[in-house]
Protein backbone atom coordinates (compact mmCIF):
# COMPACT_ATOMS: atom_id res chain seq x y z
CA UNK A 1 0.00 0.00 0.00
CA UNK A 2 1.45 3.28 -0.96
CA UNK A 3 2.19 5.60 1.83
CA UNK A 4 -0.04 8.34 2.03
CA UNK A 5 2.20 11.88 2.58
CA UNK A 6 1.95 12.93 6.31
CA UNK A 7 -0.96 15.40 6.85
CA UNK A 8 0.27 18.68 8.13
CA UNK A 9 -0.34 19.67 11.53
CA UNK A 10 -1.61 23.28 12.21
CA UNK A 11 0.98 25.36 14.02
CA UNK A 12 -1.86 26.27 16.69
CA UNK A 13 -2.13 22.82 17.38
CA UNK A 14 1.16 21.90 18.37
CA UNK A 15 2.30 22.85 21.84
CA UNK A 16 4.65 25.24 22.39
CA UNK A 17 7.82 23.67 24.24
CA UNK A 18 8.06 23.83 27.80
CA UNK A 19 10.43 26.35 28.39
CA UNK A 20 12.37 25.83 31.74
CA UNK A 21 14.62 29.20 32.84
CA UNK A 22 17.79 29.24 32.18
CA UNK A 23 19.82 27.11 34.35
CA UNK A 24 22.64 28.80 36.62
CA UNK A 25 26.11 27.27 35.48
CA UNK A 26 25.13 25.65 32.49
CA UNK A 27 26.18 28.26 29.95
CA UNK A 28 29.80 28.67 31.60
CA UNK A 29 30.67 32.48 31.94
CA UNK A 30 28.79 34.79 29.83
CA UNK A 31 31.12 36.13 27.11
CA UNK A 32 32.92 39.24 28.09
CA UNK A 33 33.36 38.34 31.77
CA UNK A 34 36.51 36.88 34.04
CA UNK A 35 35.66 33.18 34.38
CA UNK A 36 34.89 33.25 38.32
CA UNK A 37 37.93 30.32 38.67
CA UNK A 38 41.45 31.06 36.91
CA UNK A 39 42.40 27.54 36.91
CA UNK A 40 39.65 26.31 35.00
CA UNK A 41 39.10 27.97 31.20
CA UNK A 42 35.63 28.32 30.65
CA UNK A 43 32.91 25.85 29.08
CA UNK A 44 35.61 23.16 30.10
CA UNK A 45 35.00 21.63 33.35
CA UNK A 46 35.90 18.32 35.08
CA UNK A 47 33.73 16.04 36.06
CA UNK A 48 33.64 16.65 39.93
CA UNK A 49 32.02 20.66 38.54
CA UNK A 50 29.48 18.74 36.13
CA UNK A 51 28.42 16.87 39.00
CA UNK A 52 28.35 20.16 41.33
CA UNK A 53 26.77 21.73 39.12
CA UNK A 54 24.15 19.33 38.92
CA UNK A 55 23.98 19.25 42.44
CA UNK A 56 23.05 23.32 42.22
CA UNK A 57 20.37 23.11 40.48
CA UNK A 58 18.33 19.94 41.63
CA UNK A 59 16.94 21.87 43.84
CA UNK A 60 15.52 24.74 41.70
CA UNK A 61 14.72 21.68 39.16
CA UNK A 62 12.52 20.54 41.97
CA UNK A 63 11.06 23.19 42.66
CA UNK A 64 10.30 23.92 39.25
CA UNK A 65 9.22 20.38 38.28
CA UNK A 66 6.40 20.72 41.78
CA UNK A 67 5.47 24.27 40.25
CA UNK A 68 4.53 23.49 37.20
CA UNK A 69 1.99 21.17 38.32
CA UNK A 70 1.14 23.38 41.61
CA UNK A 71 1.02 26.65 39.69
CA UNK A 72 1.73 28.19 42.85
CA UNK A 73 4.42 30.70 42.45
CA UNK A 74 1.88 33.24 41.18
CA UNK A 75 -0.26 33.06 44.55
CA UNK A 76 2.94 32.91 46.61
CA UNK A 77 5.24 35.65 45.20
CA UNK A 78 1.79 37.71 45.57
CA UNK A 79 0.95 37.08 49.00
CA UNK A 80 4.63 37.10 50.26
CA UNK A 81 5.77 40.38 48.01
CA UNK A 82 2.53 42.36 48.36
CA UNK A 83 2.52 45.94 48.91
CA UNK A 84 2.20 47.47 52.07
CA UNK A 85 1.03 51.13 52.96
CA UNK A 86 3.50 53.67 53.74
CA UNK A 87 3.50 53.87 57.56
CA UNK A 88 3.05 49.86 58.18
CA UNK A 89 4.74 49.93 61.45
CA UNK A 90 5.74 47.37 64.44
CA UNK A 91 1.88 47.47 65.71
CA UNK A 92 0.98 45.29 62.43
CA UNK A 93 2.92 42.37 63.63
CA UNK A 94 0.43 41.44 66.23
CA UNK A 95 -1.65 39.59 64.10
CA UNK A 96 1.61 37.41 63.02
CA UNK A 97 2.11 36.70 66.78
CA UNK A 98 -1.08 35.94 67.48
CA UNK A 99 -0.68 33.06 64.79
CA UNK A 100 2.60 32.30 66.13
CA UNK A 101 1.28 32.01 69.33
CA UNK A 102 -1.52 29.55 67.99
CA UNK A 103 0.96 27.27 66.21
CA UNK A 104 3.33 27.26 69.32
CA UNK A 105 -0.03 25.94 71.12
CA UNK A 106 -0.52 23.58 68.69
CA UNK A 107 3.07 22.25 67.95
CA UNK A 108 3.31 21.79 72.30
CA UNK A 109 -0.44 20.20 72.30
CA UNK A 110 0.39 17.34 70.24
CA UNK A 111 3.27 16.52 72.45
CA UNK A 112 1.23 16.63 75.38
CA UNK A 113 -1.51 14.58 74.20
CA UNK A 114 1.03 11.83 73.40
CA UNK A 115 1.52 11.71 77.69
CA UNK A 116 -1.91 13.08 78.75
CA UNK A 117 -4.83 10.81 80.16
CA UNK A 118 -8.31 12.47 80.02
CA UNK A 119 -9.71 10.01 83.17
CA UNK A 120 -10.80 11.46 85.70
CA UNK A 121 -8.94 9.50 87.94
CA UNK A 122 -5.75 9.01 85.54
CA UNK A 123 -5.69 13.09 84.35
CA UNK A 124 -4.02 14.36 87.19
CA UNK A 125 -1.45 11.15 87.77
CA UNK A 126 -0.50 12.16 83.82
CA UNK A 127 -0.02 15.50 84.51
CA UNK A 128 2.30 14.97 87.31
CA UNK A 129 4.24 11.94 85.08
CA UNK A 130 4.59 15.38 82.07
CA UNK A 131 6.72 17.32 84.60
CA UNK A 132 9.14 14.53 84.99
CA UNK A 133 9.78 13.60 81.82
CA UNK A 134 12.92 14.84 80.57
CA UNK A 135 11.94 18.68 78.80
CA UNK A 136 8.27 17.51 79.78
CA UNK A 137 7.70 20.27 82.29
CA UNK A 138 9.10 22.59 79.56
CA UNK A 139 6.64 21.65 76.99
CA UNK A 140 4.16 21.70 79.53
CA UNK A 141 5.00 25.06 80.62
CA UNK A 142 5.15 26.29 77.08
CA UNK A 143 1.47 25.32 76.49
CA UNK A 144 0.39 26.98 79.56
CA UNK A 145 1.67 30.30 79.61
CA UNK A 146 1.59 30.28 75.92
CA UNK A 147 -2.40 30.37 76.63
CA UNK A 148 -1.87 33.04 78.16
CA UNK A 149 0.09 35.24 75.73
CA UNK A 150 -2.13 34.21 72.91
CA UNK A 151 -5.16 35.73 74.68
CA UNK A 152 -3.03 38.96 75.55
CA UNK A 153 -2.22 39.01 71.98
CA UNK A 154 -5.28 38.63 70.84
CA UNK A 155 -6.68 41.90 72.53
CA UNK A 156 -3.40 43.38 71.49
CA UNK A 157 -4.78 42.63 67.73
CA UNK A 158 -7.80 43.78 68.35
CA UNK A 159 -6.94 46.91 69.87
CA UNK A 160 -4.70 47.33 66.69
CA UNK A 161 -7.35 46.84 64.57
CA UNK A 162 -10.05 48.85 66.46
CA UNK A 163 -8.13 52.29 66.95
CA UNK A 164 -6.75 52.19 63.51
CA UNK A 165 -9.83 51.75 62.73
CA UNK A 166 -8.99 48.64 59.97
CA UNK A 167 -12.30 47.27 60.97
CA UNK A 168 -14.07 49.99 58.57
CA UNK A 169 -14.69 48.86 55.03
CA UNK A 170 -14.45 46.52 53.34
CA UNK A 171 -12.92 44.95 56.08
CA UNK A 172 -15.86 44.47 58.31
CA UNK A 173 -16.00 40.64 57.34
CA UNK A 174 -12.78 40.02 58.70
CA UNK A 175 -13.70 41.92 61.98
CA UNK A 176 -16.23 39.44 62.21
CA UNK A 177 -13.98 36.39 61.75
CA UNK A 178 -11.67 37.95 64.32
CA UNK A 179 -14.35 38.08 66.95
CA UNK A 180 -15.51 34.73 66.43
CA UNK A 181 -11.58 33.49 66.63
CA UNK A 182 -11.55 35.43 69.78
CA UNK A 183 -14.16 33.92 71.55
CA UNK A 184 -13.06 30.16 70.43
CA UNK A 185 -9.89 31.23 72.01
CA UNK A 186 -11.63 31.92 75.11
CA UNK A 187 -13.17 28.59 74.41
CA UNK A 188 -9.96 26.72 74.27
CA UNK A 189 -8.54 28.66 77.83
CA UNK A 190 -11.80 27.28 79.52
CA UNK A 191 -11.23 23.75 78.23
CA UNK A 192 -7.96 23.69 78.78
CA UNK A 193 -8.11 24.87 82.22
CA UNK A 194 -9.85 21.32 83.55
CA UNK A 195 -7.82 19.34 81.96
CA UNK A 196 -4.99 19.19 84.52
CA UNK A 197 -7.73 18.21 86.88
CA UNK A 198 -6.47 19.37 90.14
CA UNK A 199 -7.90 21.77 93.06
CA UNK A 200 -7.65 24.65 91.15
CA UNK A 201 -8.65 23.46 87.43
CA UNK A 202 -11.78 21.24 89.14
CA UNK A 203 -13.22 24.62 91.09
CA UNK A 204 -12.68 27.23 88.19
CA UNK A 205 -14.13 25.12 85.74
CA UNK A 206 -17.42 24.61 88.23
CA UNK A 207 -17.51 28.28 89.14
CA UNK A 208 -17.19 29.02 84.70
CA UNK A 209 -19.56 26.41 84.38
CA UNK A 210 -22.19 28.23 86.73
CA UNK A 211 -21.33 31.53 85.44
CA UNK A 212 -22.57 30.23 82.00
CA UNK A 213 -25.59 28.83 83.60
CA UNK A 214 -27.09 32.24 84.68
CA UNK A 215 -27.61 32.94 81.19
CA UNK A 216 -31.40 33.05 80.71
CA UNK A 217 -33.35 30.13 79.14
CA UNK A 218 -30.54 28.57 77.58
CA UNK A 219 -27.85 28.69 79.93
CA UNK A 220 -29.37 25.46 82.40
CA UNK A 221 -29.13 23.33 79.63
CA UNK A 222 -25.78 24.29 78.66
CA UNK A 223 -24.54 23.65 81.77
CA UNK A 224 -25.94 19.69 81.00
CA UNK A 225 -24.55 20.25 77.87
CA UNK A 226 -20.95 21.09 78.36
CA UNK A 227 -21.01 18.34 82.02
CA UNK A 228 -22.43 15.82 79.75
CA UNK A 229 -24.72 15.44 82.99
CA UNK A 230 -26.40 17.36 85.95
CA UNK A 231 -22.69 17.70 88.13
CA UNK A 232 -19.37 17.77 86.92
CA UNK A 233 -18.34 14.15 85.93
CA UNK A 234 -16.00 11.66 83.97
CA UNK A 235 -17.96 12.63 81.21
CA UNK A 236 -17.06 16.28 81.61
CA UNK A 237 -13.22 15.81 80.90
CA UNK A 238 -13.30 13.86 78.29
CA UNK A 239 -16.03 15.99 76.77
CA UNK A 240 -13.75 19.19 77.65
CA UNK A 241 -10.69 17.49 75.72
CA UNK A 242 -12.55 16.66 72.71
CA UNK A 243 -13.39 20.05 72.28
CA UNK A 244 -10.25 21.52 73.55
CA UNK A 245 -7.97 19.44 70.54
CA UNK A 246 -10.50 18.17 68.26
CA UNK A 247 -13.47 20.84 67.81
CA UNK A 248 -12.05 24.28 68.62
CA UNK A 249 -8.87 23.75 66.77
CA UNK A 250 -10.52 22.53 63.89
CA UNK A 251 -12.64 25.86 63.70
CA UNK A 252 -9.87 28.17 64.65
CA UNK A 253 -7.32 26.37 61.67
CA UNK A 254 -10.46 27.07 59.48
CA UNK A 255 -11.20 30.58 60.36
CA UNK A 256 -7.55 31.93 60.37
CA UNK A 257 -6.99 30.63 56.92
CA UNK A 258 -10.48 32.75 55.92
CA UNK A 259 -8.90 35.71 58.14
CA UNK A 260 -5.61 35.92 56.27
CA UNK A 261 -7.34 35.33 52.85
CA UNK A 262 -9.08 38.16 53.45
CA UNK A 263 -6.02 40.32 54.95
CA UNK A 264 -4.44 39.33 51.50
CA UNK A 265 -6.97 40.10 49.48
CA UNK A 266 -7.95 43.38 51.22
CA UNK A 267 -4.52 44.20 51.59
CA UNK A 268 -3.77 46.23 54.99
CA UNK A 269 -5.00 49.52 55.98
CA UNK A 270 -2.22 52.60 56.49
CA UNK A 271 -1.54 54.11 59.98
CA UNK A 272 -4.41 56.86 60.66
CA UNK A 273 -1.71 59.69 61.08
CA UNK A 274 -0.63 58.91 57.73
CA UNK A 275 -2.62 61.37 54.89
CA UNK A 276 -3.89 60.44 52.03
CA UNK A 277 -1.36 61.54 48.68
CA UNK A 278 -3.70 63.57 46.43
CA UNK A 279 -3.48 63.06 42.85
CA UNK A 280 -0.57 65.34 41.60
CA UNK A 281 -2.97 65.73 38.19
CA UNK A 282 -6.84 66.15 38.84
CA UNK A 283 -8.25 63.08 37.14
CA UNK A 284 -10.72 63.29 34.71
CA UNK A 285 -12.62 60.34 35.62
CA UNK A 286 -14.83 59.46 38.02
CA UNK A 287 -13.18 59.53 41.69
CA UNK A 288 -13.72 56.25 42.43
CA UNK A 289 -11.17 55.01 39.79
CA UNK A 290 -8.87 57.67 40.56
CA UNK A 291 -6.12 55.01 42.31
CA UNK A 292 -5.22 54.51 45.50
CA UNK A 293 -6.79 57.19 47.80
CA UNK A 294 -4.89 56.69 50.67
CA UNK A 295 -5.50 55.67 54.30
CA UNK A 296 -5.83 52.36 52.77
CA UNK A 297 -9.45 52.75 51.04
CA UNK A 298 -9.91 50.43 48.36
CA UNK A 299 -10.28 51.50 45.26
CA UNK A 300 -12.21 48.82 44.51
CA UNK A 301 -16.41 49.42 43.11
CA UNK A 302 -15.34 47.87 39.91
CA UNK A 303 -17.96 45.84 38.26
CA UNK A 304 -16.16 43.26 37.00
CA UNK A 305 -15.45 42.03 40.13
CA UNK A 306 -11.66 43.02 39.82
CA UNK A 307 -10.03 42.24 43.40
CA UNK A 308 -9.84 44.71 45.21
CA UNK A 309 -6.68 46.63 45.75
CA UNK A 310 -5.85 47.23 49.04
CA UNK A 311 -3.10 49.28 49.02
CA UNK A 312 -3.11 53.16 50.02
CA UNK A 313 -1.11 56.49 49.31
CA UNK A 314 -1.31 55.51 45.53
CA UNK A 315 0.67 52.36 45.54
CA UNK A 316 0.05 50.68 42.35
CA UNK A 317 -0.48 46.98 42.36
CA UNK A 318 1.75 44.96 40.81
CA UNK B 1 -34.98 25.81 18.30
CA UNK B 2 -31.73 25.84 18.23
CA UNK B 3 -31.93 28.14 15.17
CA UNK B 4 -34.52 30.13 16.96
CA UNK B 5 -31.79 30.83 19.54
CA UNK B 6 -29.20 31.53 16.99
CA UNK B 7 -31.55 33.61 15.09
CA UNK B 8 -32.24 35.55 18.07
CA UNK B 9 -28.54 35.40 20.10
CA UNK B 10 -26.31 34.88 17.62
CA UNK B 11 -26.25 38.40 15.70
CA UNK B 12 -24.47 41.24 16.39
CA UNK B 13 -26.90 42.96 14.12
CA UNK B 14 -29.66 43.02 16.87
CA UNK B 15 -29.62 46.08 18.65
CA UNK B 16 -28.43 45.42 22.37
CA UNK B 17 -31.87 45.53 23.81
CA UNK B 18 -33.13 43.73 21.86
CA UNK B 19 -31.14 40.41 22.94
CA UNK B 20 -33.26 37.91 24.46
CA UNK B 21 -31.58 34.80 26.94
CA UNK B 22 -31.23 31.86 24.49
CA UNK B 23 -33.64 28.76 25.15
CA UNK B 24 -31.92 26.20 27.60
CA UNK B 25 -31.21 22.70 25.98
CA UNK B 26 -34.12 20.53 26.34
CA UNK B 27 -36.62 23.21 26.85
CA UNK B 28 -40.22 22.84 25.39
CA UNK B 29 -42.79 25.11 25.38
CA UNK B 30 -44.83 25.66 28.48
CA UNK B 31 -42.17 23.65 30.78
CA UNK B 32 -41.94 25.43 34.52
CA UNK B 33 -38.77 23.86 35.52
CA UNK B 34 -35.90 23.10 33.19
CA UNK B 35 -34.45 19.80 33.63
CA UNK B 36 -30.91 21.37 34.58
CA UNK B 37 -33.52 22.81 38.11
CA UNK B 38 -34.68 19.87 38.28
CA UNK B 39 -31.57 18.06 38.48
CA UNK B 40 -29.75 20.81 40.73
CA UNK B 41 -32.54 20.81 43.12
CA UNK B 42 -32.30 17.04 43.29
CA UNK B 43 -28.85 16.70 43.60
CA UNK B 44 -28.87 19.53 46.52
CA UNK B 45 -31.96 18.45 48.30
CA UNK B 46 -30.28 14.74 48.25
CA UNK B 47 -26.87 16.00 49.48
CA UNK B 48 -27.96 17.64 52.32
CA UNK B 49 -30.57 14.25 53.30
CA UNK B 50 -27.44 12.94 53.36
CA UNK B 51 -25.33 15.41 55.19
CA UNK B 52 -28.04 15.84 57.70
CA UNK B 53 -27.93 12.15 58.05
CA UNK B 54 -24.65 12.01 59.19
CA UNK B 55 -24.38 15.21 61.34
CA UNK B 56 -28.09 15.04 63.43
CA UNK B 57 -27.21 11.78 65.14
CA UNK B 58 -23.89 12.91 66.14
CA UNK B 59 -25.11 16.41 67.21
CA UNK B 60 -27.73 14.59 69.15
CA UNK B 61 -25.22 12.34 70.42
CA UNK B 62 -23.75 15.03 71.79
CA UNK B 63 -26.31 16.66 73.05
CA UNK B 64 -27.75 13.81 74.81
CA UNK B 65 -27.18 14.05 78.51
CA UNK B 66 -29.31 16.94 78.64
CA UNK B 67 -32.25 14.68 78.18
CA UNK B 68 -30.77 11.83 80.53
CA UNK B 69 -31.45 11.33 83.72
CA UNK B 70 -29.33 9.15 85.71
CA UNK B 71 -30.38 6.38 88.74
CA UNK B 72 -31.35 7.67 92.04
CA UNK B 73 -28.46 7.26 94.38
CA UNK B 74 -28.99 6.75 98.31
CA UNK B 75 -26.01 6.63 100.60
CA UNK B 76 -26.29 5.76 104.41
CA UNK B 77 -24.50 8.68 106.57
CA UNK B 78 -24.92 7.36 110.30
CA UNK B 79 -27.83 6.49 112.50
CA UNK B 80 -30.35 8.42 113.12
CA UNK B 81 -28.96 9.14 116.84
CA UNK B 82 -25.99 11.02 115.46
CA UNK B 83 -28.13 14.05 114.81
CA UNK B 84 -29.66 16.54 116.27
CA UNK B 85 -31.63 19.71 116.45
CA UNK B 86 -29.61 22.62 117.34
CA UNK B 87 -26.59 22.21 115.10
CA UNK B 88 -25.34 20.43 112.36
CA UNK B 89 -23.16 17.35 111.44
CA UNK B 90 -21.15 17.43 108.24
CA UNK B 91 -21.15 14.47 106.12
CA UNK B 92 -19.25 13.57 103.19
CA UNK B 93 -20.90 10.98 100.19
CA UNK B 94 -20.70 10.79 96.86
CA UNK B 95 -22.74 12.40 94.53
CA UNK B 96 -21.10 11.62 90.86
CA UNK B 97 -19.91 8.24 90.77
CA UNK B 98 -16.82 7.11 88.45
CA UNK B 99 -14.01 10.31 89.16
CA UNK B 100 -13.23 9.07 92.57
CA UNK B 101 -12.73 11.50 95.30
CA UNK B 102 -14.32 14.42 93.10
CA UNK B 103 -17.80 12.62 92.75
CA UNK B 104 -17.66 13.40 96.67
CA UNK B 105 -19.78 16.16 98.22
CA UNK B 106 -20.46 17.55 101.72
CA UNK B 107 -24.02 17.89 103.36
CA UNK B 108 -24.74 19.23 106.44
CA UNK B 109 -27.45 17.06 108.34
CA UNK B 110 -30.04 17.81 111.70
CA UNK B 111 -33.10 16.91 112.91
CA UNK B 112 -35.91 19.18 111.57
CA UNK B 113 -36.37 21.57 114.73
CA UNK B 114 -40.42 22.59 114.94
CA UNK B 115 -38.81 25.85 116.41
CA UNK B 116 -37.67 26.96 113.03
CA UNK B 117 -41.29 26.27 111.71
CA UNK B 118 -40.35 22.64 110.41
CA UNK B 119 -42.34 19.99 110.48
CA UNK B 120 -41.18 17.57 113.35
CA UNK B 121 -39.46 14.30 112.45
CA UNK B 122 -37.80 15.14 109.46
CA UNK B 123 -33.97 14.45 108.82
CA UNK B 124 -32.35 18.39 107.06
CA UNK B 125 -29.64 17.65 104.77
CA UNK B 126 -28.51 21.26 103.56
CA UNK B 127 -25.62 20.93 100.71
CA UNK B 128 -22.42 22.95 100.88
CA UNK B 129 -22.34 24.18 97.45
CA UNK B 130 -22.99 27.74 97.62
CA UNK B 131 -25.80 29.23 95.29
CA UNK B 132 -23.57 32.02 94.45
CA UNK B 133 -21.51 30.07 91.90
CA UNK B 134 -20.74 26.76 93.76
CA UNK B 135 -18.07 27.40 95.67
CA UNK B 136 -17.91 24.95 99.25
CA UNK B 137 -19.40 26.77 102.27
CA UNK B 138 -18.78 25.80 105.87
CA UNK B 139 -20.68 25.99 108.81
CA UNK B 140 -19.47 28.25 111.42
CA UNK B 141 -20.74 27.07 114.75
CA UNK B 142 -19.72 30.36 116.83
CA UNK B 143 -22.15 32.24 114.59
CA UNK B 144 -24.62 29.83 113.29
CA UNK B 145 -24.35 30.49 109.73
CA UNK B 146 -22.90 29.04 106.85
CA UNK B 147 -20.17 31.37 105.31
CA UNK B 148 -18.65 30.75 101.40
CA UNK B 149 -14.94 31.13 101.15
CA UNK B 150 -15.03 32.76 97.70
CA UNK B 151 -17.22 36.22 97.31
CA UNK B 152 -18.38 36.27 101.20
CA UNK B 153 -22.02 34.76 100.23
CA UNK B 154 -23.40 34.27 103.94
CA UNK B 155 -26.98 31.91 104.99
CA UNK B 156 -28.72 31.90 108.11
CA UNK B 157 -28.98 28.70 110.36
CA UNK B 158 -31.22 27.05 107.76
CA UNK B 159 -30.00 28.11 104.73
CA UNK B 160 -31.82 31.15 103.89
CA UNK B 161 -29.53 33.77 102.63
CA UNK B 162 -28.51 36.92 104.75
CA UNK B 163 -26.04 38.38 102.57
CA UNK B 164 -23.84 38.63 99.70
CA UNK B 165 -24.23 37.46 95.82
CA UNK B 166 -26.20 34.09 96.41
CA UNK B 167 -29.21 34.55 94.60
CA UNK B 168 -31.57 31.83 96.33
CA UNK B 169 -30.79 29.83 99.70
CA UNK B 170 -28.58 26.52 99.70
CA UNK B 171 -29.71 23.68 98.10
CA UNK B 172 -30.90 20.23 100.17
CA UNK B 173 -30.57 16.97 99.96
CA UNK B 174 -33.85 14.25 100.08
CA UNK B 175 -33.40 12.22 103.32
CA UNK B 176 -34.85 9.15 104.25
CA UNK B 177 -34.46 6.48 107.77
CA UNK B 178 -34.05 3.23 107.08
CA UNK B 179 -32.97 0.47 109.20
CA UNK B 180 -31.95 3.03 111.75
CA UNK B 181 -29.30 5.03 109.22
CA UNK B 182 -30.19 8.01 107.75
CA UNK B 183 -29.84 8.59 103.89
CA UNK B 184 -29.01 11.24 101.32
CA UNK B 185 -30.32 11.17 98.19
CA UNK B 186 -31.06 13.50 94.84
CA UNK B 187 -30.13 17.19 95.54
CA UNK B 188 -33.06 19.82 95.13
CA UNK B 189 -33.56 23.77 95.26
CA UNK B 190 -35.91 25.72 97.26
CA UNK B 191 -37.24 29.18 96.92
CA UNK B 192 -36.85 31.90 98.76
CA UNK B 193 -40.04 30.40 101.00
CA UNK B 194 -37.93 27.58 101.32
CA UNK B 195 -40.66 25.95 98.89
CA UNK B 196 -38.80 22.48 97.20
CA UNK B 197 -38.29 22.79 93.32
CA UNK B 198 -36.06 20.70 91.20
CA UNK B 199 -32.43 21.48 92.00
CA UNK B 200 -31.01 24.13 89.80
CA UNK B 201 -27.24 25.06 89.17
CA UNK B 202 -26.15 27.82 91.03
CA UNK B 203 -26.67 31.17 90.24
CA UNK B 204 -29.44 31.01 89.43
CA UNK B 205 -32.98 32.27 90.36
CA UNK B 206 -35.94 29.88 91.90
CA UNK B 207 -39.25 30.60 92.87
CA UNK B 208 -41.45 33.20 90.53
CA UNK B 209 -41.02 34.02 87.27
CA UNK B 210 -37.37 32.24 87.68
CA UNK B 211 -39.09 29.49 87.42
CA UNK B 212 -39.53 29.39 83.52
CA UNK B 213 -36.21 32.00 83.07
CA UNK B 214 -33.97 29.42 84.56
CA UNK B 215 -36.39 26.39 83.85
CA UNK B 216 -35.73 22.83 85.39
CA UNK B 217 -33.64 20.49 83.69
CA UNK B 218 -34.57 16.80 82.63
CA UNK B 219 -31.51 15.88 83.89
CA UNK B 220 -32.35 16.55 87.47
CA UNK B 221 -35.09 14.81 90.28
CA UNK B 222 -38.47 16.04 90.91
CA UNK B 223 -38.51 17.68 94.33
CA UNK B 224 -39.99 15.79 97.62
Amino acid sequence: MPSLPKPKIPDAVVPPPLRKPAKPGSGGTPKGQAPTDLKTAPGRKTAGDKLLDVGKEAPIDALGWVDQRLAASGFLTGMLFRKVPKGTNWFYTLGSATLFAFIVQAVTGVFLAMYYTPSATQAYASIAHINEVPLGQLVHGMHKWGASVMVILVFLHMGRTFFFGAYKYPRELNWVIGVTLLILTMLMAFTGYLLPFDQRSFWASIVGININGTGPVVGPYLNDFLRAGPELGATTLARFYAIHMLLVPGAIIALIGAHMYLVVKLGTTAPPWVKAERPKVAAPVAPLDAGGNGNGRVNGHHADGAPVDGEGNGASSA
Amino acid sequence: MADDANKVNGADEAPIKERVKPDPPGYFEGESMTRRNVFTVASQAIGGIAAAGIVLPAVGFAVAPIFHRGKERWEAVGPVSDFVEDTYRQVVFTETEGIGDAGKTTAYVRRSSEDLGEEAGKIVAVSNRCAHLGCPVRFVEAAGNFICPCHGGVYDFQGKRIGGPPVRPLDQFQTRVRQGQVEVGPRYSVTNQMEPVRARDPGEFTGGIWEYLYPPRPSTFPPP
